[in-house]
């Protein structure tokens, strides 16, 4: 545990500069946040305002003018479907490595984990050229591989680190007591790791969702995700900054929340468990 | 049956994986040695390392590599010493603490678009932006970011961006320490200085390992905020090689090319992987 | 007829034989103990037993079935590991009623079993508390509460007290003995400490790299030991061990065969002190410790030989303090160079009624 300072004046500083930092840093954040609710005028007024009459109305002319919802359900389903796609995929492999005396376990972690290196756009020529020619190209189909696939190293492992936490005994006392093996999973394994199945596949919905690179090259009108809807905004269209607020605003708030509530397992997910 | 199951259940993820490895890489291997234009997809024929001279040699190459590294250098370097600035500065507790983490960690869950295109209007517009209100604030001539510091913008949003991850890491690492060696030097008589060089810094030093590998791997394929934002430009000036590629393949339309590019990448992507791969390695005890 | 048998049990890890040719026989009722030092595979064995690992050859046969090739959920053996290793996610009750639940018992007599196994091991009060709420002899509690509902062929417990502090590690084991005596279960019990081994066996098999020393009751153990191991491993203070040959005069004195690279054995409690100059070795003082219901005193021979000898009374004697020894002769135990015993010392008389 840290100890308290001994003297409080140090503690005041102290306080006063994090605070001062935290303020600082999360500044642009909350600005978008107060856009938002500004009216365009207000939006771009010099000086910037700090104090004004709140309004909604950018909220709804964002549905109106670019189907808001249908981007924000492409989000939705891409990122749901990868994760539980991924889960599928991971959970046996990170269950047998971590319970089996499987040869060439460090082996595998390592090779996959190597897939995840490269980055993307090694891959983007032959996958969009692959999705043209499969006429997968601007659908959620081509998003969800993609997703699964790139997440799929990250949730191997941490379902994999997961997992190991288990005593081999408590497997063992199951099958003392007659459980077969599929009961010892059922009864025994399965509650144990919902909290590593949770947090993994969290991790994953946030690294879905917020997922640009794929989102931008393969998808566009019919299988946009917030991703590119909000990148789209990116081209003059006259005044627009609180509606880009609106919708930016919309986009990112579950994320961060929830970024908020699992903040130290997400990033142990991305550290592959190096740092603890 | 021992046997086999284990091998049963690796297989669709090791399947799924290896032909996702494989797969694009045999076919950027054949692309980058053939013509092959998504414009025109019938002209095709080897031409050999046509593809690796083009990217090579274009002016705009050597402009992204020295980009790239740039971008890779100042994140790294600054989300590295003020994320262990941060992490120092609320490692003891004090009011708010809890709230103040929530703060500092926002930035990271936030879309790269929306990250982009936050900075690109609202701040950085040198009109209206807060910071041109700042500027001008103090009396100096708002300075036109994206136009004049085109790889400065983007390295402050992505440096932006990733300094939570690198001070979470740090705040992390900095518990896990053991403070009965800090108050025995206090009891000692060592200065905070003093501290901070002989027990801070070198118990950090693993979690600063892994920080700059993990941001040297995701950092070489920034893309969104360059697309969304600069879109490379003015020019090359903020090109990176991802972008680069990316130019050559959907702008262009020139997928031989695309191909070569992207093999350059992989490569230097693969000494990043190297290195990171012993330090991940040692901490796995299978 | 033996209940449990093992016939030439191997175990190979990669290519370390771990076990090598265990035979033994076990009736049923018997309270067997595995005993001896760290990595001799008294564990493995156990666990070979359980079904927990393979056997590379041999086979087991319980109660007339071969159960070699059973996987442990068939053998109707219960475990008391040294973890404890109870469900985490469920409370006392359903950890003690799981396995009779997969068995698909009947729900009223499951209930009825465990409430008699919870008074017998005073958990009533707790059946409802998860494992993180209970303390560690609590816990341990549970772990034989779990074996005892099921009522299996044979109890199986490995380094059970290992992680309980000393006072409870006492009164636990007390109450396993009092256990197997009101329940007459087969038990097979693995621990290094050998008073555990003395007081709750039947039999105790001493075992050493993966081979049996040997098998007998403590007291056979103690006074008949079949070669040094077992000697030195019984019995604490350890035996006294000497070369033959830091005893030439001593051993022709008595008229005991010694191999001259032999070895002799004695007791702390066939050593006794007298004054000195008489008795058959002088000796020095390096440590006396009054245990209050018997001394044990350390001493260093004239010839350089480290001793130790244990009497009831208490002693007057100091560090450096010089003395005589007596030895009962014929209380000690010889032993070739191989270390077998050649010759074993009487036994002690017993006293009562």
């Amino acid at each position: 545990m840290a100890q308290r300072s001994k003297y409080p004046m140090t503690l005041l500083l102290r306080s006063a500069l994090a605070w001062a930092v935290a303020l600082l840093l999360f500044f642009p954040l909350g600005w978008l946040v107060l856009t938002a609710f500004k009216s365009e005028l207000q939006a771009i007024a010099v000086p910037p305002l700090l104090l004004f009459r709140p309004t909604l109305e950018n909220f709804s002319i964002v549905q109106e003018r670019s189907d808001y919802l249908l981007y924000a359900q492409n989000s939705l389903i891409t990122s749901a479907v990868s994760t539980l796609l991924g889960l599928a995929l991971a959970f046996p492999a990170a269950y047998a490595m971590a319970f089996f005396r499987v040869r060439y376990t460090k082996n595998i972690l390592m090779w996959m984990l190597s897939t995840k290196m490269m980055p993307a756009v090694g891959a983007l020529v032959p996958v969009y050229v692959m999705a043209q020619s499969s006429g997968l190209l601007d659908s959620r189909t081509a998003l969800v591989i993609v997703f699964t696939l790139s997440n799929l190293p990250i949730m191997v492992w941490m379902l994999f680190s997961y997992l190991k936490e288990i005593p081999h005994e408590i497997l063992e006392a199951a099958r003392m007591d007659g459980a077969t093996l599929w009961q010892e999973f059922r009864r025994v394994l399965l509650p144990l790791t919902l909290g590593g199945l949770a947090s993994t596949g969290l991790l994953c919905l946030v690294l879905s969702w917020n997922e640009a690179f794929w989102s931008l090259n393969l998808s566009a009108a019919k299988a946009g995700t917030l991703a590119t809807l909000i990148a789209s905004y990116s081209s003059p269209e006259g005044l627009f900054w609180s509606k880009l607020s609106a919708a930016s605003f919309m986009a990112i708030a579950p994320i961060v929340v929830f970024g908020w509530f699992c903040q130290k397992q997400l990033v142990q997910g991305l550290t592959f468990g190096a740092v603890k | 049956m021992k046997r086999l199951l284990p091998r049963l259940l690796l297989a669709p993820a090791m399947a799924s994986l290896f032909l996702w490895m494989i797969v694009p890489l045999v076919m950027t291997l054949y692309f980058s040695v053939i013509r092959y234009n998504l414009m025109q997809p019938e002209e095709t024929g080897f031409i050999g390392l046509e593809n690796f001279t083009y990217f090579l040699t274009d002016p705009s190459f050597a402009v992204a590599v020295g980009n790239t590294l740039l971008l890779l250098g100042s994140v790294i370097a600054v989300t590295v010493l003020l994320g262990i600035a941060i992490a120092l500065l609320i490692d003891e507790p004090f009011p708010g603490r809890g709230a103040v983490r929530l703060l500092l960690i926002s930035p990271f869950f936030v879309m790269p678009t929306v990250n982009a295109l936050l900075w690109k209007h609202m701040m950085m517009n040198p009109i209206y932006g807060v910071l041109a209100q700042v500027w001008k604030f103090f009396g100096a001539t708002p300075v036109d970011w994206l136009t004049d510091v085109p790889l400065g913008s983007i390295i402050i949003m992505v440096a932006w961006q990733w300094l939570p991850f690198a001070a979470l890491i740090f705040m992390t690492a900095l518990q896990s320490m053991n403070r009965e060696q800090i108050e025995a030097a206090r009891m000692d008589g060592a200065t905070y200085l003093q501290q901070l060089r002989y027990l801070y810094l070198p118990h950090l030093g693993r979690s600063v390992a892994v920080v700059v590998m993990i941001e040297m791997i995701f950092l070489l394929g920034v893309f969104a905020e360059i697309f969304t934002t600069t879109g490379g430009g003015p020019g090359d000036a903020s090109t990176n090689v991802a972008f680069l590629i990316f130019k050559q393949a959907l702008l262009n339309f020139d997928a031989g090319v695309a191909s070569a590019g992207a093999l350059f990448a992989v490569l230097l992507a693969n000494l990043a992987a190297a290195l990171l791969m012993r330090m991940v390695g040692k901490n796995l005890d299978t | 007829m033996a209940y449990l048998e093992l016939k030439n049990i191997e175990k190979t890890f990669g290519n370390v034989r771990v076990i090598r040719g265990v035979d033994l026989q076990i009736r049923q009722g018997e309270f067997i103990v595995f005993v001896g030092p760290s990595g001799c595979g008294k564990s493995t064995l156990l666990r070979l037993i359980a079904g927990l690992e393979e056997t590379t050859a041999g086979t087991l046969l319980l109660d007339g079935r071969d159960i070699t090739e059973l996987p442990s959920s068939q053998r109707d053996l219960a475990m008391v590991f040294q973890s404890y290793a109870l469900y985490p996610h469920m409370s006392v009750f359903e950890n003690m009623s799981f396995a009779l639940k997969l068995a698909k018992v009947d729900p009223a007599i499951i209930a009825q079993k465990v409430q008699r196994a919870a008074q017998i091991l005073n958990l009533t009060s707790y059946l409802e508390r998860t494992p993180k709420e209970l303390s560690g002899g609590q816990r341990q509690r549970v772990a034989i509460g779990r074996a005892i509902v099921r009522a299996p062929k044979v109890f199986l417990f490995d380094e059970p007290l290992s992680n309980l502090d000393a006072a409870l590690r006492g009164q636990t084991r007390i109450e396993i003995a009092k256990l197997h005596r009101d329940l007459g279960a087969t038990t097979i019990y693995v621990t290094h400490d050998q008073v555990e081994a003395m007081t709750l066996a039947d039999r105790v098999v001493v075992l050493r790299d993966g081979k049996i020393e040997q098998v007998g009751t403590p007291l056979e153990l103690y006074d008949r030991p079949a070669n040094q191991f077992v000697a030195q491993f019984i019995g604490t203070p350890q035996m006294n061990v000497l070369a033959a040959s830091a005893l030439q005069s001593l051993v022709q004195g008595c008229g005991i065969a010694v191999e001259p690279d032999g070895y002799l054995g004695l007791r702390p409690e066939d050593i006794a002190l007298c004054a000195p100059g008489q008795g058959q070795l002088g000796a020095r003082v390096d440590l006396v410790e009054a245990l209050g219901a018997e001394t044990l005193i350390y001493v260093t021979t004239d010839n350089g030989v480290a001793m130790v000898a244990r009497q009831n009374e208490r002693s007057h004697l100091g560090v450096g303090m010089a003395t005589g020894l007596v030895l009962d002769v014929d209380a000690a135990h010889v032993f070739d160079a191989q270390g077998r015993v050649t010759r074993s010392g009487k036994a002690r008389a017993s006293k009562g009624h």
